[in-house]
């Protein structure tokens, strides 16, 4: 099989089950609808491994495999064909999105099964695997943006799946409005992109980026980085533009699994790391992207020490994993960057599932003040959890740990590190792992806190769904030995993606004075961290579970700013929503729609020529004398011109 | 020789007389009486200006309005008769329905 055909195969099979089943769905039964879905994201699955086995054997081997399928935009100067673009990045992108997409799609089966819509809900979820997979194989800024655009759209639809629920509906909205105004930036950002090199495709601009001295152009490129950042800050939840993550929880939760945890949060990580080339150009760029990732992953950290929500919480995860992702890049490992993207995928999105399977097993609850010693009930959904949070915190010999390490590592003595990054990031994997072991603590552990009608409901989940718990399980464990801190083959991988940017970071910044043994410092520091947040949370909540409020009451201030999430919601509603509303409703709507545009131009356009018609009208008197002396008059008139004017 | 403008004068002042007639008189028949007085002034200045240019276009032309006046004479007429049957009055005051 040919490169160009695999590629074909990871984009179409998806596209094709979204087709058949939007249009077909509805006459289809449950099985063949989930068969059609499933099937695709499975081929598609199958020919992204082929692709990187043929791409990784090509000889002899090429950076990037590059083919056009066709011309699509030819307009002037601008040119994007439909091309794809597979180089070992997109090779991790690819495998990692279609596993994680497949493993859901299968979970989805047994999640779905009682809910309405079942064909709607594959449909989307195919269409957003097709849009997913074109943003990471695209060759061009605007087939790239077709895949953002595209995953944001069903971002949309799939939150706002229950639609008839009013939280849901809107969650749909503020997503996609939210991200759109990051997308605002993005565009103008290829707008000047293109406007600065004359194409958007990756070969050329990554080629005029390696040539071009250090240095140079660099208020522009920075603009450009800025701009394109700003996207991916919306995209990825990052602040200012994290609001909506967490109400996107409205959404079906293999939807947050896949959606809001593996894939499409990671598209703006992916097109820093994509453009690193351009960032490297522009270090304070960098240095924005690397700090307000860390700033976001403590913020989202503090938020998250306090919710009850068990998806919310995960959210806020989420947003504060992202943060962590963008710390990598900011400091110069993108690789680091890119391998917690991957192991991230993996056990967060183990946890959003095994989340659902808990719900699933209460009836829809989600508050973990109604939850509690489930551990024994649920076992298989108990021990995934578990395995996904110990990753996640960074417990040594799970994928979490080492890609966390990787970044730390890059925070002390990375080509843009910086030591307040470092503390604030240890100080976050320290916040990570209490959070999520009182996660765990407060669901699976302690005595029952669950109502008396759920009681009696509570089973394990079938096999549908916790097949795909326990291989994603297995995953959390073995993705991260990619990558030791001694022998890091994972970022000496990506080193033909990554190199150029890395090398022209290490040129133009400034030296770092190499310490000791910085890996070991870094380690120890981050394990320290993780075994007190560990402890603390069984102390606080399987130890004295009173201390809790009580604490809560010692601080209260504190404690309302944090479960008020900062109020940052109701601060952008004042700040921002409100006034736009207003000015919607009593400017644009009332003065200049209703007003100026059908009241005085329509109707005022019908009056005046009715007017107008009004006075013409009194020559049609049918008195016929007047009509006789008006003939007389323009033959008086006509004559006196041609006489004396002429 | 009876000098041009004398002919030309009296071509006016018959033409006015019928412009005139043609404003004021309210019977259809008096009205299209005018509209021949006018067509006839015309016709004099026309040999007028014939006899005094020493041409005959002018003289040639009177035939066309001659004839041309004849057949209008004819139409209007019997337009005159239908009206009359209809309205039973002669006075143009009275034809007054194309109005809005």
């Amino acid at each position: 099989m040919t490169m160009e055909v695999l590629l074909l195969f990871i984009l179409l099979p998806p596209l094709a089950g979204a087709a058949l089943n939007g249009l077909l769905g509805r006459r289809l039964s449950q099985a063949a609808v989930s068969g059609i879905a499933c099937g695709a994201a499975g081929l598609s699955m199958i020919a992204a491994l082929l692709a990187a086995w043929t791409f990784s054997h090509l000889v002899p081997e090429p950076s990037v495999y590059l083919h056009r399928y066709f011309t699509w935009i030819e307009a002037g100067s601008l040119r994007a064909d439909f091309a794809l673009y597979y180089d070992r990045l997109t090779l991790v992108m690819t495998v990692t999105v279609t596993v994680v997409a497949f493993l859901i799609h299968l979970y989805s089966r047994g999640y779905m099964g009682h809910e309405g819509g079942y064909y709607r809900f594959f449909c989307y979820l195919n269409l957003f695997l097709f849009m997913m997979l074109m943003l990471v194989t695209a060759a061009n800024f605007p087939l790239l943006f077709v895949g953002w655009e595209g995953v944001g759209l069903c971002s949309y639809l799939l939150i706002g799946f229950y639609f008839r629920k009013r939280s849901a509906a809107d969650a749909g909205k503020k997503a996609f409005v939210v991200t759109r105004t990051g997308d605002a930036g993005f565009t103008v950002g290829l707008a000047l992109l293109f406007w600065t090199f004359g194409s958007l495709d990756f070969g050329e601009v990554f080629a005029r980026l390696k040539t071009l001295p250090a240095g140079q152009m660099q208020g522009t490129l920075t603009a450009i980085a800025i701009l394109m950042f700003m996207g991916a800050v919306g995209k990825s939840a990052q602040i200012p533009l994290f609001v909506w993550l967490p109400d996107a929880m409205e959404g079906p939760t293999p939807v947050s699994a896949l959606i809001h945890a593996a894939t499409m949060v990671t598209a703006g990580v992916y097109l820093v790391a994509r453009s690193s080339l351009l960032f490297a150009h522009a270090p304070l760029a960098l240095e924005i992207v690397g700090g307000i990732g860390c700033v976001t992953a403590l913020f989202a950290a503090t938020i998250a020490l306090t919710q009850n929500d068990l998806k919310r919480l995960l959210a806020y995860s989420t947003i504060s994993q992202l943060g962590y992702m963008f710390v990598g890049c900011g400091v110069g490992v993108f690789a680091a960057g890119i391998f917690h993207l991957m192991t991230h995928a993996f056990f967060k999105s183990l946890l959003f599932l095994a989340a659902g399977s808990v719900m699933h097993a209460l009836r829809g609850e989600l508050d973990m003040q109604k939850m509690g010693g489930l551990r024994t009930k649920l076992r298989t959904t108990y021990w995934t959890f578990l395995i996904a949070t110990l990753a996640i915190s960074g417990v040594p010999g799970l994928s979490g740990f080492f890609s966390k390490d990787e970044i730390l590592l890059g925070a002390f003595e990375g080509p843009l590190g910086k030591p307040w990054i470092f503390w604030l990031a240890t100080l976050t994997a320290g916040l990570t792992a209490f959070y999520m072991f009182r996660g765990v603590f407060l669901t699976f552990h302690g005595s029952s806190r669950v109502t008396p009608e759920v009681e009696h409901h509570v089973h394990e989940s079938g096999r549908k769904m916790t097949t795909p718990l326990i291989v994603l399980a297995v995953f959390s464990v073995i993705v991260g030995y990619v990558n030791l801190p001694g022998t890091p083959w994972f970022v000496r991988y990506l080193e033909p993606v990554f190199g150029p940017a890395e090398s022209l970071l290490t040129a133009t910044a400034p030296a770092h004075a190499a310490e000791g043994h910085p890996g070991l410092l870094v380690m120890g520091a981050s394990l320290l961290v993780v075994a007190v947040g560990i402890l603390l949370a069984y102390w606080l909540y399987l130890k004295s579970p009173e201390l809790p409020r009580q604490l809560a009451e010692r601080f209260r201030l504190a404690y309302q700013v944090l479960i008020n999430k900062y109020y940052v919601d109701e601060i952008y509603n004042w700040l921002i929503v409100r006034p736009i509303c207003w000015g919607s409703d009593k400017v644009l709507w009332r003065a200049f729609d209703a007003g100026a545009i059908d009241h005085l131009m329509v109707e005022g356009t019908a009056n005046a020529t009715a007017r107008v018609g009004n006075i013409l009208r009194r020559m049609q008197s049918g008195y016929v004398r007047s009509y006789a002396a008006w003939v007389l008059l323009g033959a008086v008139l006509w004559l006196a011109y041609v006489l004396l004017l002429t | 020789m009876v000098p041009l403008s004398h002919y030309l004068m009296l071509s006016a002042v018959l033409f006015a007389l019928g412009a005139a007639g043609f404003l004021i008189r309210r019977n259809v028949i008096t009205i299209f009486m005018c509209i021949e007085l006018m067509l006839n002034a015309v016709n004099l200045a026309f040999i007028a200006f014939a006899r005094h240019l020493g041409r005959p276009d002018g003289q040639i032309f009177v035939f066309f309005v001659i004839v041309v006046a004849a057949a209008e004479a004819a139409v209007g007429l019997a337009i005159i008769i239908a009206l009359f049957r209809n309205r039973e009055s002669l006075s143009i005051d009275d034809l007054d329905s194309m109005k809005l």
